[in-house]
């Protein structure tokens, strides 16, 4: 039962790291209709950019601030220099365009810093386990969870409570008519961009406080795990994609907990054999985006 | 108040406008009518700056032929689109006020909604709503109130009658006359030939993309050219 608790924790925290990434990759999917596989990369640089700052022997705190400020920084910025002559290109073609972006941010890295993994060395604290009535969990992953519930809300407070919030998801449904209202378009791309990165950000955070630390390569994973969860929830369903990374977790960690050892090298085609049988038996994903799009 | 010189707008190979002109003056009602596919919502949609188009556009004095949509939409041009296009998944608060967000401060865009639920009581009962909830009528009602929160001086409306059950297209049809009388320009695309030529002053018959009939709106209801053209012929 004890352990069966802290896998729980343990799938609550790694689902929910899930969920911020395919979150952002839903925002942006929801409105431009791009798979923004450069969100890896987000990642990345916020992982450098906390390497940086502890370099220079400055609290954990700002770093963990300049980490998410830079990942907002890069992605809106991606957007400003590569999609957005990309606007309005089919599918593929963004696809590509993201791909593009993303080779180039793991190339400048390992040429301008180091292919080989760098050391992020967060307080004790921070990687401290703790008592949690009779069982033993880690910080990071409470720590994840809360942050995570965090930003859920403050993103939902964003997407209801603002206008341009409210004209993001407005986006999602109908662009143009966004446009009629005299919206700017630009500004609607730019601030789900924004919000996609300091998603990332703090998924970042989350990510190299549990690894220690962070190399060019290290975003690939987790934004290919948050693209399989956007498809477990529905491909441009925000809600879809917040379910779709706790699945994800669950499954992941489930299964490396009580799978005999002998069948755990197998692990991750298990967890995708299930996340296959569930699209045979939800072909739009467990909660598809309900809108009728206009082309 | 709207000129519009050699229009022309384009959809791959096929050209939906070829080249209208078309002058709209300040208060009226001015009508276009014409078959389907003649190519009344693509003129309206290439004055918006929804769909990229040729020749010139002349607000107020101003040439907006080149700017986006929402710019024109903030110089005063309100477009109410081909099937009403209400946010569905949005509430009917949340529509209203993004028909005024970029057109009022938060306390004007409040009075604003309060005045168009004062008008439409439908809105008021339905205002948390999801917009997808309401009847096609209180769509259109809907998309009226979003496109009026902007405070436009030109309102283009594409066959706001469409689909609606009898009584709802009068209620529609009456509204534009009390639209009029409160100084608002109107250039209303209708399938509903008599009833529009009733409201218009000016009229407009399209036919695959040509002007082939115009003037005002008695006229054109006196004309079997017209007819035809709106039959098809």
């Amino acid at each position: 039962m004890e352990i069966f608790i802290q896998q729980t924790i343990n799938a609550l925290s790694l689902g929910g790291i899930y969920a911020l990434l395919a979150l952002g990759l839903a925002v942006v999917f929801s409105i431009v209709r791009l798979i923004n596989f450069a969100h890896g990369e987000v990642m990345t640089v916020t992982g450098y950019g906390m390497w940086f700052v502890l370099l220079l022997n400055l609290p954990v705190l700002v770093a963990i601030a300049v980490g998410i400020v830079s990942a907002v920084v890069i992605a809106v910025a991606m957007e400003r220099v590569a999609f957005r002559q990309m606007r309005g290109a089919d599918v593929t073609t963004l696809l590509i365009t993201s791909f593009a972006v993303s080779q180039i941010i793991q190339v400048l890295f390992q040429n301008g810093i180091s292919a080989r993994p760098v050391a992020v060395v967060l307080p004790d604290w921070l990687t401290a386990s703790v008592m949690l009535g009779p069982v033993r969990v880690g910080m990071a992953s409470i720590l994840s969870i809360l942050v995570v519930g965090a930003a859920l809300i403050a993103l939902r407070g964003i997407l209801t409570r603002t206008v341009t919030g409210i004209a993001m998801r407005a986006a999602s449904e109908d662009f143009a008519v966004v446009q009629l209202m005299g919206i700017s378009a630009n500004r609607v791309i730019a601030t789900a961009f924004a919000v996609s990165g300091a998603l990332a950000g703090v998924a970042a955070v989350l990510w190299v406080a549990t690894r220690g630390s962070v190399d060019p390569l290290m975003g690939a994973t987790p934004v290919l795990k948050a693209f399989i969860a956007t498809v477990i929830g529905g491909l441009g369903s925000l809600g879809g994609a917040v379910v779709g990374g706790f699945v994800l977790g669950a499954v992941e960690v489930y299964l490396q907990a009580f799978l005999p050892e002998a069948a755990l090298p197998y692990r991750d085609a298990i967890s995708l054999s299930i996340i296959v049988a569930i699209l045979v038996l939800k072909p739009d994903g467990l909660l598809p985006e309900r809108t009728s799009r206009r082309s | 108040m709207l000129e519009v010189a050699s229009l022309k707008v384009r959809y791959g190979a096929i050209e939906a406008v070829r080249g209208l002109d078309l002058d709209v003056a300040s208060g009226e009602i001015h009508v276009i009518l014409g078959a389907n596919g003649a190519g009344k919502s693509s003129t309206l949609a290439g004055i918006s700056g929804l769909v990229p188009s040729q020749g010139q556009v002349t607000f107020k004095g101003e040439d907006i032929s080149a700017l986006p949509p929402e710019r024109i939409a903030r110089m005063g041009i309100g477009l109410i689109p081909e099937g009403r296009r209400i946010f569905a998944s949005l509430t009917v608060a949340e529509n209203l006020l993004l028909g005024g967000a970029e057109h009022a401060t938060p306390t004007e865009r409040r009075k604003r909604a309060d005045e168009m639920r004062e008008r439409f009581p439908i809105l008021q009962e339905r205002s948390g709503q999801k917009a997808g909830l309401l009847s096609g009528g209180e769509q259109q009602m809907l998309a009226i109130a979003r496109a009026l929160m902007a405070r436009p001086q030109l309102l283009l409306m594409d066959e706001p009658s469409l689909g609606l059950a009898p009584q709802m297209v009068e209620a529609v049809f009456d509204f534009i006359v009390e639209l009029k009388a409160e100084g608002l320009t109107i250039l209303l695309v209708e399938q509903n030939v008599p009833m529009s030529l009733d409201i218009a002053d000016h009229a407009l018959v399209l036919a695959q993309g040509h002007a082939s009939y115009r003037g005002t709106a008695a006229d054109v209801a006196a004309s079997d050219a017209a007819r035809g053209a709106y039959l098809g012929h």
